[in-house]
């Protein structure tokens, strides 16, 4: 369903994304790890257009992202993003949040969308939350809120770009509990995480970046216990030390 | 020596007065709306990746910032019939001089404005599909005017100050209307020190007001 080929790209001369190649299966969960400035953020963003390439090509539900003639818009539509930071619009309330782009963009009216807006909450368990704004929910509450406004567009794929990294420790399962609902619903999903308890709960398959290249991409059984590249056993023998 | 003075000149004149006062309030509102609106328009021509947008936009702020106030009014005075073949007297011409001038320097705060809300915001609104504008509009705007309600409303202090200026195209504000009736009734201390009171009165409490806006946004 989600295939880059060949991706490359550059800011200036340095090069972050170095001939990437992925494939993302329909109802397939893929997590991305790797050291920071490794550039997973970048490839994800990538995905939905946010960040634009310079070599290869990627497509989404047969979508040619890349090709300037693609109506971007229409795609991201179709494609959920949850950022690091939550990103919710702090002028509106949650309910508004969740509300405003199925009016604006899918066109429901206000009634529709409220109406999906509060059982995406309540799925989330936020119903008694819609009313307020942002500013007056805990880190966890907000990015459960994100992840609501991001299904309200009925997506056929969710991309997460390190969702618990800016989360206190103890907010962290409650969003990952959502993530992994998901994941069992069927949804495919790229996800930026350190997480590997969620990996290995979750990922069908896990992909390894360091300094823009894919280092590996296995099935988590594969990743986790015959990982192939030595800079990956290096990565797992840090972070799962303890 | 204040027994000298004569503030009877005052009461006489409130009528002619509060004439002038409201098309001083009038232009100061009309040219706060526009300028706003016009500045708006301005900023984002400035940050978008359009250069003959980006370019148009700092160019025109730029030219008008290194004007004198006085020049331009004068100018859409003696300019504007020029161009249109009639004249649209003082006041309109006032009012567009006014507009054109304010919205170079609303351009500048309106701009700050904008770059205080973080680019995320923006990618947030993209990332389920708000076009550019549809995100400015409903995501990046309300935030940076909410940022910038206080300083809108300092400069707007200003604005009504600087509108004495258009004695220079005779239109009849408070101003103007003190000058009137000070040279006629020769009572030039009476009526200055009046004028000065007013001039005080309304942009002490207009200030003072923004200071609560101000605290207000403190504790929220």
């Amino acid at each position: 369903m989600i295939e880059l080929k060949n991706v490359s790209k550059w800011y200036d001369d340095f090069q972050v994304l170095n001939d990437c190649n992925v494939q993302i299966q329909k109802k397939d969960v893929m997590v991305i790890c790797g050291p920071s400035g490794s550039g997973k953020s970048t490839l994800i963003k990538c995905i939905n257009g946010l960040e634009k390439i310079e070599k290869g090509d990627i497509f989404v539900d047969n979508i040619h992202v890349n090709d300037p003639k693609t109506n971007l818009n229409e795609l991201r539509a179709k494609i959920g993003m949850v950022f690091q930071n939550f990103e919710l619009y702090p002028h509106m309330t949650v309910l508004q949040n969740i509300s405003l782009s199925q009016i604006k963009v899918l066109k429901r009216t206000a009634d529709e969308a409220n109406e999906k807006s509060i059982s995406l909450l309540e799925r989330v368990g936020l119903k008694d939350q819609a009313s307020k704004y942002p500013a007056n929910l805990s880190g966890g509450q907000q990015q459960r809120v994100a992840i609501a406004r991001a299904l309200a567009m009925d997506p056929i794929a969710m991309l997460f770009d390190e969702p618990t990294s800016a989360l206190d420790p103890e907010m962290i399962n409650e969003v990952l509990d959502v993530m992994i609902e998901l994941a069992q619903d069927g949804m495919t999903m790229a996800v930026v995480t350190h997480e590997m308890g969620f990996a290995k709960k979750v990922a069908d398959k896990i992909l390894f970046m360091d300094e823009g290249r894919i280092e590996e991409m296995a099935s988590k059984e594969t990743f986790f216990e015959n990982p192939k590249s030595d800079r990956t056993k290096l990565f797992l023998s840090k972070i799962l030390s303890h | 020596m204040i027994k000298n003075f004569d503030f009877d000149v005052i009461t006489g004149s409130i009528p002619f007065l509060w004439k002038g006062l409201q098309v001083s309030f009038y232009l100061t509102f009309l040219a706060l709306v526009g300028g706003i609106v016009f500045g708006t328009l301005l900023a984002l021509m400035r940050i978008s990746n359009i250069k003959f947008l980006k370019y148009f936009s700092m160019t025109y702020v730029n030219f008008l910032r290194s004007m004198p106030l006085i020049l331009v009014i004068f100018w859409f005075f003696f300019l504007i019939p020029v161009i249109i073949g009639r004249p649209i007297g003082g006041f309109y011409s006032a009012v567009i001089a006014f507009t054109m001038f304010e919205a170079a320097y609303y351009s500048e705060i309106i701009r700050a404005g904008l770059l205080s809300v973080s680019s995320n915001q923006i990618s947030a609104a993209r990332a389920t599909g708000l076009s550019y504008s549809q995100s400015m509009i409903y995501v990046i705007l309300p935030q940076a005017f909410r940022n910038m309600v206080p300083i809108l409303l300092t400069q707007a202090v200003v604005l009504f100050q600087d509108t004495s200026l258009v004695y220079v195209v005779s239109l009849r504000d408070f101003m103007t209307a003190s000058s009137i009736v000070a040279q006629s009734q020769s009572r030039l201390v009476e009526m200055y020190l009046f004028a000065a009171l007013v001039y005080f009165s309304i942009c002490f409490a207009f200030s003072f007001m923004i200071k609560r806006i101000q605290n207000r946004k403190v504790t929220t």
